[in-house]
């Protein structure tokens, strides 16, 4: 199929970018979206121009790295998937496609499609962990019955890949259903419970120091979250972080 | 606790706090004044004892004017905060795909309604206020309906209370679930809570309407 790309160029953090615009011919439907971005770079290379820089790893939707707001939506499209398990075949001969990075004021462009999504790390530092003494006396988690729907909730929690589809999802670009779900996959589990106190608190106090948006429950996060993270998460970090303030 | 008021958590449990009240505040102002269609007697009962109770006009009365005024100062800040977050808009955001038009317009649905209530206070409460606590006037227990009637004369008055509860209907096909899941409700119960809040967003805002054009046509 042949198609007309509108892509986000921008040469670095602190130079102003522009929408450019494509052409692109013999793409397979077959093809995943960044294998198509792929054969763009591989003809502006041939030209001498500079490729177009977008983040990836895995290529199998476990990584989070690939990002791309992909004609409106984050990761395009489809649903359930990241973008690079978006497959040529949801688009049609002809078409336009316009990509541009995820927009978030806590997501600085780097260059191109590349955005820094290093506040989800801090967020994460904040409070996302429990600390285990390894001393050699270190108890198997298997050890601590759990209740399976508890272990279920907390499984699919930390599911969540760190994508930034959320932020980049939200007409308010917030990090909720991110942080959410960090919180969440511990606040289930009884290994979470030592630091369930502080890890709420701190890990919103960054996620609000990082510039994020307010949640207004529109829902586009789950929507638009390639692992399915669910709302339930950010109703459960908002029960956990007011004990958590009535405690403190 | 110190911290807790700064943080956008908090901020929303305080405006879902207020919308709930709000929520109830409305179902009693919509039983009241539907009184009015069934029964003049029973409307002015109804009225004289909410104009007159102490507890109503010196303890209800001020905390209901702190949630409306706490609601709207607070839906202004987190808009700001909100668009702050994003600097640079997207060339092509399509939110149409994944959520309804009311939850993302609900800070211009909530203007609409905040214009309303500026002439619903010049309205009827300016006059209510004059009347009891600036001329001092003897206290009427059968004034309220024929005022109510009076009100409803006006066609224009009307066409902007219509529009209002129409608006309010869509703030409230969101607002109403949303309260619950920013306060930490989200469980079993929740598509039922949806269900009722769709039900309540859409009768009583309609409901109020027939009340308004009740009276136009009637009298």
């Amino acid at each position: 199929m042949n198609l007309k790309l509108k892509i986000w160029r921008q040469k670095d953090a602190n130079t102003k970018g522009k929408m450019v615009e494509y052409p692109i011919a013999g793409i397979e439907e077959d093809m995943s979206f960044l294998e198509m971005l792929d054969v763009l770079n591989e003809e502006l290379i041939s030209k001498g121009e500079e490729p177009v820089e977008f983040d990836h790893d895995c290529r199998e939707g476990i990584c989070g790295a690939c990002s791309l707001q992909i004609n409106g939506e984050p990761h395009g499209p489809d649903r359930g998937v990241t973008t690079c398990q978006l497959h040529m075949r949801m688009f049609k001969d002809g078409d336009t496609i316009t990509i541009e990075p995820f927009r978030a004021t806590a997501f600085p462009v780097i260059k191109d499609l590349i955005v820094d999504r290093s506040s989800f790390d801090r967020i994460q530092q904040a409070g996302g962990f429990i600390s285990v003494n390894t001393s050699g006396n270190t108890i198997d988690a298997n050890s601590i019955p759990v209740n399976k729907d508890d272990a279920d909730k907390s499984f699919n929690a930390a599911t969540c890949i760190g994508c930034g589809a959320c932020v980049a999802a939200c007409k308010n670009a917030s990090a909720m259903l991110f942080t959410a779900a960090k919180v969440s996959q511990f606040a289930l589990l009884p290994q979470g419970q030592i630091e369930a106190t502080d890890r709420v608190l701190n890990m919103v106090k960054q996620m609000d120091e990082e510039g994020f948006g307010n949640c207004s429950n529109t829902g586009a996060c789950e929507i638009e979250c390639p692992k399915g993270i669910s709302l339930e998460n950010i109703a459960r970090m908002n029960r956990e972080y007011l004990s958590a303030s009535l405690k403190k | 606790m110190s911290g807790m008021l700064n943080s956008t958590i908090a901020r929303k449990v305080a405006m879902a706090l207020s919308a709930i009240f709000l929520l109830i505040f409305l179902l009693q102002h919509f039983i009241i004044n539907f009184t009015s269609v069934i029964s003049e007697n029973t409307f002015n009962e109804l009225s004289h004892f909410m104009g007159t109770n102490i507890l109503i006009q010196f303890v209800m009365q001020p905390i209901l004017i702190f949630a409306v005024v706490f609601h709207f100062v607070m839906g202004f800040i987190l808009e700001i905060k909100n668009k702050k977050a994003r600097n640079i808009k997207y060339a092509s955001f399509k939110g149409s795909t994944n959520t309804t038009w009311v939850s993302r317009n609900m800070i211009y649905s909530g203007l609409v309604i905040l214009a309303f209530l500026v002439l619903h206070f010049i309205d009827f409460w300016l006059p209510e206020l004059n009347y009891k606590y600036i001329q001092f006037n003897p206290e009427d227990p059968t004034r309220y309906y024929h005022e109510l009637v009076e009100k409803f004369h006006n066609p224009i008055r009307v066409g902007a209370y219509v529009v209002a509860f129409v608006l309010l209907a869509l703030h409230l096909l969101h607002g109403f679930q949303s309260a619950f899941q920013s306060v930490g409700l989200n469980n079993k119960f929740t598509p039922a809570l949806k269900t009722f809040g769709k039900y309540f967003a859409i009768i009583i805002p309609l409901g109020f309407i027939f009340i308004a054009l009740f009276h136009h046509f009637n009298h």
